[in-house]
Order: C-alpha cells, then structure tokens, then sequence
C-alpha cells in the first residue's frame, strides 16, 4: 500500500480517536470545547496573516502576465479584454473569472497519444476537474455559511434563507442540504481522481491526501450527526455560542461524536496556513493574473533594478574601429 | 541530420502512465543521457562575462568542480530570490497538485518521462524550499507523522543534478501557465533555477557561448562588424538579381527615423536569411514610395537576448545596446523584427529594466499617421503591428499571386502568444499577402500553441532527441493540417523557430518548409521599378510566373 495516503488516513482516524476517547473517555471537554478550537482559530488567523504579509513583502520587479487572448494594438485589432487585460478593470473581471469561476481551469484538456495507429496526439476537453472542483468549492462555501446560524443568535435572515434554498429538495426528515452531500461526493471524487489517474497519483504528496481525508471526516461526521446519530442541537448551540461571546461553557449532554466532528475543524483551522490550502490567499496575489498587460504602454519600475556592467559603444568601437573604417561604417571618432 | 534515433523508436517510447513509488526517492537514479542534454559551457564564454566558476566540465563525469560552499551558494541564492520576486515566492507556496498542468508539457507529451510534467519540475525545487525555507514544514517536521506531511528533501549532489537535468528539460514557453488556476508560471521556477546554475557555473554551452559572443561583439554568433555588412550586401545582390532593385541598408546613420533590430539568426542562418531579405525590401519600398529613413546597427545587432536564460543580470547587460544606440543615433524609436523571447524581452522587461526611454518619442507610422499607443512607453514596435498597419491603410502594393503556391498555417510562438498577445497582427499580414491560409487544430495554437521543442537556449545539436520529442506535439498538428489542406508552409515570428522547425520538418513532416511572415511579405511586395519576377526569395520557379520561352 501507498504511504502516501496511508499516513493522513491513519493520522485523521487517529485524530478522530484522540477527541472521541478524550471526551467520552477522560472527559476532557474543556479541552475539545474550548481550548482547542480558540487555539486553532488563532493559529489560522495569525497564520494566514504571516503567510500573506510574507508574499506581499517580496517584490513584483517585473510585469510579467500571461496573456491568454489577443492583446491590445492596433485600433481595429479586436482585443481579447478579459484573457489579455491592458486596464485594472479588465484585471479585476479577469480575477473575479478566475477566483469564482476557475476559469483556466475550465480550459483544461486531456491529451491522448494513439500509440501505433496513427501515431497521433489528440486533446479533448476535459472539463470534470473543473466541475469537481467547483462543485467542492462552492458546497464547502455554502456548508460554511450555514454552520454562521451556531454563532449568530437570533439567526439573519439571509443565512435562513440560505438554508431553505439548500434544502429545497426537500427530501428526508431532517431535510436534506444539497451541500453537505455534494461536499462528500466532491471530496470524494477528488480522492478518487488522486488515487485512479496514473499521472496524478504520482505528483500526489501525503500533503495532499491529508486535507482531502481531513475534510471527508469532517464532512461525514458531520453528516451523521445531522442524520443519523442525532445530537443536542440546543447544547451545540450553547456551546458555540459561548465560544463567539467569549464566555465558554460546557453544555451537558453533548456527545464524542460532535468533540471529534470540533477537533477535525479545528485541525483544518490550524494546518491550514502551513498547507497548500493557502492557495486562498495565493490566488490573489497571483503576479501572472493579477497584472495588466501594458508593459510596454505604461512603464513598471522594479524596486531593485540595479547598474549592470555593458559592452558601450566606444568599447564596441575601440574594439573593431579599424575593421569598420575599412567596411565603409561610420564611426564615432576616425582615430 | 545527425540525430541517431528513429522518429519510429521515438514514438515507441512513449506512454503516458508513470511507474508507481515515490519520485522523491528515485533522485539518485537520474541518469543524465547523451541526446537529452546540452554540453556545459566552456571556461572562457563564462570568463569573458565575468561569471561565477569558470572552468572545464562534464555533466556525465562524477564531479561537476563545483565550488566547496555550493550548498550555502544555492541557500543564499534562494533566499534572495524569495525576497526579489514573488512569483517565485508564492509559486513555492500554493501549488495544490491537481495536475492541470500534467499533460500540457511538450516535453512530457513527447517523452512521457514524469519528471516533465510541469508539476513535478516545480516539486523538484519546491521539495528543497519546503526542507529549507518553509517555517510550517519545519513545525510538522516535529510532531509525529509530520514529516510525511511536509514533503521535503534536503540540498543533495543528486538532487542538483536532476535539477539541471529538468531544468534544462524546459522552454519557459508557459504553456502550463495558462491551464493553472492560479497561474503558477513553470518559466519562472525555471528562470530561477537557471539563475542559481549560473552562480554554480553550470551553464550550458549553448547559451552561454551566445551571451558571451553578444556581449563582446553585439550579436549571438559574433558576426563582426565588417562581416555584418557584408551579410547584408551578399543579400542585396541575391534581391537585386531577383527583382532588379537595389535595397541596399543602412549601417548607424544618425538622425534616421527609426533603428531595426532584428535576431541575428536573420542574417545568418536559412530560411531566417529569407526573412532578411522581405526586411531589406520592405525598407527599400518604404524608403522610395514614402521616404522612410530606417537604419541597423552593427552594434546593436542582435535583438535575441540568450541573456534571459541565463539571468535576469545577464538579460539587462545585453538588453542595453538598443536604448544605448538608438539614443546614440537620436532616432525616434525602434522597431523589432521577428522574434520570440527577444519580444517577451521587450515588452515585459525592457522599459522597466533600460528605461526610462524618454529620450525617443511615441511611435508614429509617419506613412499611416498611427500612433503605437500600446508602446508609448517602451518606444519599440513588432515590424507585423507596423506591417499591417501599413497594409490596413493601403499603403504597400502587394501581389498575393507570388506566394500561390504557399499553403501556409501559422505557428504561434510561445513568447509572443503568452508574453504579449501578438495573434491577429501577424495572420492578417499573412492574409493579406497569400491566399491558402490554414489553422492547425485550436488546442495548438494562439495561448494553446505548442513550443518547437527547442526555445530558451535548448536549439543546441547534441540534445537533438529531446528536441525532437519536444517538438512532437508541434509537429503532429502541423501533420494534421498538411494531410487534411495540404500545407506546405510553416509560416513563424521567431528566429530561433525558423531554424528549429526546419529541423522538425525534416524530422516528423518532410513536405514541409518553413517561412518566416516578412519572407511571404517580401515575395508579394512590388518594388517600384522592379522587373517581372519568376523566382521567389528562395530562388525557387514560382507557379504562374515562368520565363518566357524567347530563344
């Protein structure tokens, strides 16, 4: 079996174990309740905001986008506005594309040799990373938001009509929320994809796997507690209002199940800075796509541009006066 | 051609589906493989630049002579690196692995080596900077399962020879760039690493040889100055037995309107010679219809910058020349020839490395009245926007029925399509000089388009195999548009593709010749005053043109 995947399954079972045990065991509420989730909550923020302040401290010395579409020039070439910015504003739809919509991800293609045949490389597009991806992305989103109505009291109303819109299937008793099992297939799927594709399970780190057992954890024990199991949802609430308050308490009658659902949260929290979950924050900062391409318009000046040796011309000359007197080239000086 | 394997035993050698382990431990196991590989640079290139370590070596011998401290070199390397460009900082942080990228390498699709996939390449540097750099690996490292989690590797001899194998294994063509959802730019990763070669003294021969060359003697292959001239004239009298018309250039006039500069493959090298030839007429037509004074310098002779694969130092030491001669000159602005990195050079470094430009003036087509508003700044124009805008306002007087027999597709070149967004420019200048145009399939052209396998530096002799599997993916979409349309013209921007597709061709698509647009431009330009032309720039009868039979 591969290590690689083996070490995070078997760490995020482990961390499940330790909180469960630790609660339904040794009684360490406090410790699962409280301590941990503020801990990792400040570790993510403190974190996040190091990790970002360190990218933002080097420096863009050159303007260097990648240019997906035609650029600006003539005045009856049809530029490419949003693939090939030369404006802020076409750098901000083309972030918003790329932040909301992924969209180069939608570009993607697979590549296929048709070995002995014709001997042919073909590409077709390949667009379920893409919908993977999105369907991940955006269920997460929403599972997120929802879990807002366990630190907000009364509920706004914007977060109830959130819930009645994930729910509109309307399916099971409690409802069913499409982004809670949406979240589970997509995490899936990507586990599936970093597992059965060749090429894929080759690049894949344990750095990789981890995140993805981590919020599949997450995910199904959530699930089973919202399903199945049952927990005191007036405890819950007690609970996690306490914590946003700053006023914790312990609730009676909370079980295991829902410490070790707080404590996978938790550890999500606190790695999350340290990962390459960081792409959040990455995305922005991005110098390929978050520049304008008009180099060549607008002049961008490198904070450490600094004097180089160069050949000049008198040295060029002083070099070759001779020859190029005898060529017939102009000189500078005859002598 | 010297390249020993078969394009047969060459396909067969590819499949897509990586051996199983972990790519981590196999390091020891990177065989550097004659035909993959350029030779290392020699001591006295490396010495005429003053850079680090010059002295013989050989990538297949045990000790690569590097200096004692070649750890702390690379650490300290990195480190400044980190802090001078935050692509690069940010590139080592969030890369998710998804693998978009995977399949969109030319290399890997041509050799199916893992290590090719772009990814991978930059794991390769990223294993090292997470060991290194990373505060969070450092903290996992500690806690018990951690250092699975963190992914890192320690700066070893073996780890710095698959370095330079892969990293010398990319074209910085950023094909990959475009399919990362967060834009992670493999060129980048790989422009630093080269950057940290060239502190070692591990360049290649390829690259550093032109550099040195272009410092000392102003272009890549050292033409001297007297020698550049008569290149030039050796074409005026091929153009001048063709069409009867003297175009004879001029060398560093002061006070013309504007300065060319061109790739010196362009004066060297066949078919760029050609393309030469469509600049030398299309000056000569500018010069008697309108008056426009263009001048070249032998000084300034190279508009190619190898510079930029080597360092970002090295690329500004030759960058120089063109703002230093043309405010020497006191032309009004620049315009550039038909190039690829030399115009990725030019429009998303030169300003900002050589600027401010403020001693030439705005771009003005004196002939059409445009205004270049999009190099306002920089001051240097593509010759296909100054050719199609003369064309757009009518202004050249062209006779498409000379380039009947080219059946022509265009291929991008990878810094012109990613590094700028020059696509339309050049296909309607094409258009309008020829009428069988063809576009190969869409996946491979405009920001999709394929590298010829042999861009930043790598177009050397002795790695011809990697070429070939890397010019693959080109070659196969060119295949398919010469079966389906019968093309039998690759039409380029760029030296370097003009000498390297030709080698494709030959290799993978016999039937097929490779032009450059100003060739096709100086085919169909009547000069005034010329004779009846029955030959093309390449001396080859043209279709509807024969000598008449008058014995």
């Amino acid at each position: 079996m591969n290590q690689k995947y083996l070490i995070p399954l078997t760490t995020v079972f482990l961390l499940f174990l330790v909180a469960y045990t630790g609660v339904e065991g040794a009684g360490l509420h406090q410790v699962f309740g409280i301590f941990i989730p503020y801990l990792a909550v400040l570790a993510f923020l403190a974190g996040f905001v190091y990790k970002v302040l360190g990218w933002a401290s080097s420096a863009v010395p050159f303007r260097i986008p990648t240019t997906c579409g035609q650029q600006k020039s003539l005045p009856w070439i049809k530029q490419n506005c949003i693939d090939n910015p030369d404006t802020s504003t076409g750098v901000l739809l083309r972030m918003v594309l790329e932040i909301f919509l992924f969209r180069s991800l939608f570009r993607n293609t697979k590549a296929a040799f048709n070995k002995n045949e014709s001997n042919t490389l073909s590409y077709s597009w390949e667009i379920f990373l893409w919908l993977g991806a999105l369907a991940f992305h955006y269920s997460f989103l929403v599972v997120i938001l929802r879990h807002f109505r366990f630190f907000t009291s009364p509920v706004p109303s914007c977060l109830k009509f959130l819930e009645y819109m994930d729910g509109i299937v309307q399916l099971g008793l409690p409802g069913l929320f499409i982004s809670g099992a949406v979240l589970l297939l997509a995490t899936l799927f990507l586990l599936a994809r970093r597992v059965l594709d060749a090429k894929v399970t080759y690049i894949s780190q344990a750095a990789d796997y981890f995140p993805l057992f981590l919020i599949i954890g997450i995910a199904a024990s959530g699930l089973s507690m919202r399903y199945f199991t049952k927990v005191d949802i007036v405890g819950i609430k007690t609970l996690t209002m306490g914590l946003v308050t700053f006023s914790p308490i312990i609730p009676e009658g909370v079980g295991g199940l829902f410490y070790a659902h707080l404590f996978l949260v938790s550890i999500l929290f606190a790695y999350f800075p340290a990962s390459k979950l960081m792409h959040l924050g990455g995305i922005f900062l991005s110098p390929t796509r978050n520049m304008a391409n008009n180099t060549r318009a607008k002049r961008h000046v490198n904070p450490w541009n600094y004097d180089v040796k160069t050949h000049t011309y008198e040295e060029y000359e002083d070099h070759f006066r001779e020859k190029m007197i005898e060529a017939g080239l102009p000189v500078d000086k005859e002598e | 051609m010297s390249n020993e394997i078969k394009p047969d035993e060459l396909l067969n050698k590819i499949d897509y589906a990586p051996a199983s382990g972990n790519w981590m431990d196999t390091t020891g196991s990177v065989q550097i493989r004659p035909g993959m590989y350029c030779y290392a640079a020699k001591a006295e290139s490396v010495q005429t630049l003053s850079l680090p370590n010059a002295r013989p070596w050989n990538p297949l011998e045990e000790d690569w002579k590097l200096p004692d401290n070649w750890q702390e070199i690379i650490f300290q390397a990195m480190k400044e690196r980190l802090e001078r460009f935050r692509t690069f900082k940010v590139f080592m942080d969030i890369c998710v692995r998804c693998g978009a990228c995977a399949d969109k390498c030319h290399f890997f699709l041509g050799t199916g080596d893992p290590k090719n996939m772009p990814v991978l390449r930059a794991e390769l540097l990223r294993s090292v900077y997470r060991n290194d750099f990373s505060t969070a690996a450092k903290i996992l490292s500690k806690i018990p399962g951690g250092k699975a989690l963190a992914g890192a590797r320690p700066m070893t001899l073996s780890v710095l020879k698959e370095w330079w194998y892969y990293f010398f294994q990319c074209t910085e063509c950023r094909r990959c760039s475009v399919f990362c959802p967060y834009g992670i730019d493999t060129a980048e990763i790989t422009i630093m690493a080269r950057e940290i070669f060239n502190l070692l003294g591990l360049n290649i021969d390829w690259i550093a040889t032109p550099v040195s060359n272009c410092f000392k003697t102003g272009n890549h292959l050292g033409i001297q100055p007297h020698a550049f001239k008569d290149m030039l004239e050796f074409f005026v009298e091929d153009i001048e037995s063709l069409t009867g018309v003297n175009c004879t250039p001029q060398f560093q006039k002061k006070g013309a309107d504007i300065l060319f500069i061109t790739p010196s493959g362009d004066v060297f090298a066949d078919p760029g010679t050609y393309t030469c030839q469509g600049y030398l007429i299309l000056f000569k037509y500018l010069k008697d219809k309108y008056g426009l004074d263009v001048t070249w310098s032998t000084y300034a002779s190279e508009g190619g910058n190898f510079g930029f694969f080597t360092s970002h130092e090295t690329m500004k030491r030759l960058n120089a020349k063109m703002y230093a001669e043309a405010r020497r000159l006191g032309v009004k602005w620049i315009l550039g020839g038909e190039c690829g990195h030399m115009w990725r050079v030019i429009h998303q470094y030169m300003d900002t490395m050589n600027g401010p430009a403020d001693f030439l003036e705005i771009p003005k087509n004196p002939i059409t009245g445009t205004v270049f508003e999009n190099a306002a700044s920089t001051k240097m124009v593509h010759i296909t926007e100054f050719t199609a805008d003369l064309i757009k306002h009518g202004k050249l007087e062209l006779d498409k029925s000379r380039n009947a027999d080219r059946i022509v597709t265009f291929h991008d070149s990878c810094n012109p399509a990613r590094g700028m967004g020059l696509l339309d420019e050049p296909r309607y200048v094409i258009q309008n000089v020829c009428d069988n145009f063809y576009e190969m399939p869409p996946n491979t052209i405009r920001e999709q388009t394929f590298c010829c396998g042999s861009g930043s530096g790598l177009n050397a002799g002795e790695n011809m195999e990697l070429r070939m599997a890397g010019a693959l993916p080109r070659a196969n979409a060119l295949k398919y548009v010469h079966k389906k349309f019968g093309v039998n013209t690759l039409g380029t921007i760029c030296a370097i593709d003009r000498a390297t597709l030709t080698t494709m061709c030959e290799y993978w698509v016999p039937d097929v010749q490779v032009y450059g647009v100003h060739e096709l431009v100086g085919n169909a330009l009547i000069l005034p005053g010329e004779k009846k032309r029955t030959e093309n720039l390449r001396l080859e009868p043209m279709t509807g043109f024969e000598e008449e039979d008058d014995e």
